[in-house]
């Protein structure tokens, strides 16, 4: 006879695989990044009858990834042998560059993308947004020759999350995932 | 048909026809609280998606015509930020109004008469100053809007809107780096910056008085409060008299009566919903 304490333990054990598989998703657009480096996946819960839940949290309001992601998620989550995968979506609290995880960070260097600024607590209350006019304080090192004296080009590039920065030392341009806290 | 019932059976490892997700509030738990008045809601969310969506087809305007291949980034991408939000909003009316209908219902196939955006987001591009200028006032407007609707008693509304604070915070940044810029810039820079405020200036009492939050027991004056504030802030370091561009407070500005929260738009509306709800029209069962 299955008690309901190891019926519970072996959907923990599903949560846990379901979560390494989801987990490893890349992102469509920064491929280098899995979904767990991002800080995309919020978790994965197994329900009493089976059903395997993803919860994940998009980074911008408009961000085109998302809908692949989520197909992403299922189609590996299927394949891998979970028949019923729900996923949902997290909007509170929001996704912020601080959920970036420190091996994420590492990636985006090694790929020559410049990571966004020392991690803050996400969890923190966000503050009020002040008005500042002041260029960025936080200096962006240049992820090719590691120079400090690097300036911004263009708050706005390739994807929701870049900026675009240029290096003064080795005059490279480079993309940078600008902070969003 | 559900985002539910689509792909179960669809094959995701080719999205040529759509991944099947299309509701950005895929498994968000969309009851409405008790003590949130649903309609109320409804109007709410649906009038601050077509800001969203209005001012997301300005901008788009701007493709492949901006200045410098940076702006013309930046204003696609905040457009895109404010698409996303409209997507968001206009997913959460449809089930607070009781339709279930999905986004691109709201999106294309509603007539001219059926938008509740504020008249400013609808206004023709103009040149760049107006963009700017433009942007300057609807970011900080709905940047202070957005910061008080996180405190809304309906968690998704407030949920999309601690989103959409992080995504209005750099709108803004842009705007106001572009107004100190333009202002402190040459004579004919700062004639269309100063020319492109006064032309605003009549349409910015239909945002100060907006009462749509108010329904959602928000406090509006404070909003007004801090939008002004926000904005003086900005002349001053462009070197402008806020006076001279915008009257300091809303009871000496010149107004044009009416609001398009009432449905009263300018001419210009109808001829932007035409471009962009064409193709959708023509090809109504289309996947995305």
């Amino acid at each position: 006879m299955v008690t309901t304490t190891e019926r519970t333990e072996r959907r923990a054990e599903r949560a846990e695989r379901a979560r390494r598989i989801a987990a490893e998703v890349p992102d469509p657009e920064l491929p280098m990044l899995t979904l767990l480096d991002l800080g995309v996946l919020r978790g994965t819960e197994v329900e009493p009858d089976g059903t395997v839940v993803a919860r994940l949290t998009p980074t911008y309001s408009g961000c085109p990834a998302m809908a692949e992601i989520r197909a992403e998620v299922v189609t590996r989550l299927r394949a891998a042998g979970f028949p019923a995968v729900r996923v949902v979506t997290v909007l509170d609290p929001p996704w912020s560059t601080d959920r970036i995880t420190d091996e994420g960070r590492r990636k985006l260097a090694e790929h020559g993308i410049a990571p966004p600024g020392p991690r803050q607590n996400p969890d923190s209350a966000p503050g009020r947004v002040w008005l500042t006019l002041s260029p960025a304080p936080a200096a962006v090192p240049c992820p090719r020759c590691t120079s400090a004296d690097t300036e911004e080009i263009s708050r706005f590039a390739a994807t929701a999350c870049m900026a675009l920065r240029r290096c003064r030392s080795c005059l490279e341009p480079f993309e940078h995932v600008k902070d969003l806290s | 048909m559900s985002d539910e019932d689509l792909y179960v059976d669809h094959d995701n490892s080719r999205w040529a026809f759509g991944t099947g997700f299309t509701d950005p509030l895929h498994g968000v738990d969309q009851a409405v609280p008790d003590g949130v008045d649903a309609g109320d809601l409804a109007a709410c969310c649906l009038a601050l998606g077509d800001d969203a969506l209005v001012s997301a087809q300005r901008l788009a305007e701007w493709c492949t015509r901006a200045p410098e291949l940076e702006e013309e980034l930046a204003l696609a991408n905040i457009g895109l930020d404010l698409l996303g939000q409209a997507r968001l909003l206009y997913a959460r009316t449809g089930r607070a109004d009781g339709t279930g209908r999905g986004e691109d219902a709201y999106a294309y196939f509603r007539d001219p008469a059926g938008f509740r955006n504020v008249r400013l987001a609808e206004l023709p591009g103009g040149d760049f100053a107006f963009t700017v200028a433009r942007l300057l006032v609807l970011s900080t407007w709905r940047l202070a809007l957005f910061e008080e609707l996180t405190g809304a008693p309906d968690p998704v509304l407030a949920g999309i809107a601690a989103k959409s604070v992080k995504e209005l915070a750099y709108h803004r940044h842009y705007a106001a780096g572009w107004t100190v810029r333009l202002g402190d810039g040459t004579e004919e820079s700062r004639a269309r910056l100063e020319s492109a405020l006064r032309d605003i200036a009549p349409w910015l009492d239909e945002l100060l008085t907006d009462r749509t939050t108010a329904r959602l027991g928000l406090t509006p004056a404070a909003v007004a409060d801090r939008t002004l504030a926000s904005l003086t802030e900005v002349f001053g370091r462009a070197g402008l008299e806020p006076a001279e561009v915008m009257p300091p407070g809303p009871a000496s500005m010149p107004r044009v009566p009416g609001s398009g929260r009432n449905a009263d738009h300018t001419e210009h509306l109808a001829p932007l919903l035409a471009e962009l709800q064409s193709v959708a029209r023509a090809h109504p069962d289309a996947a995305w």
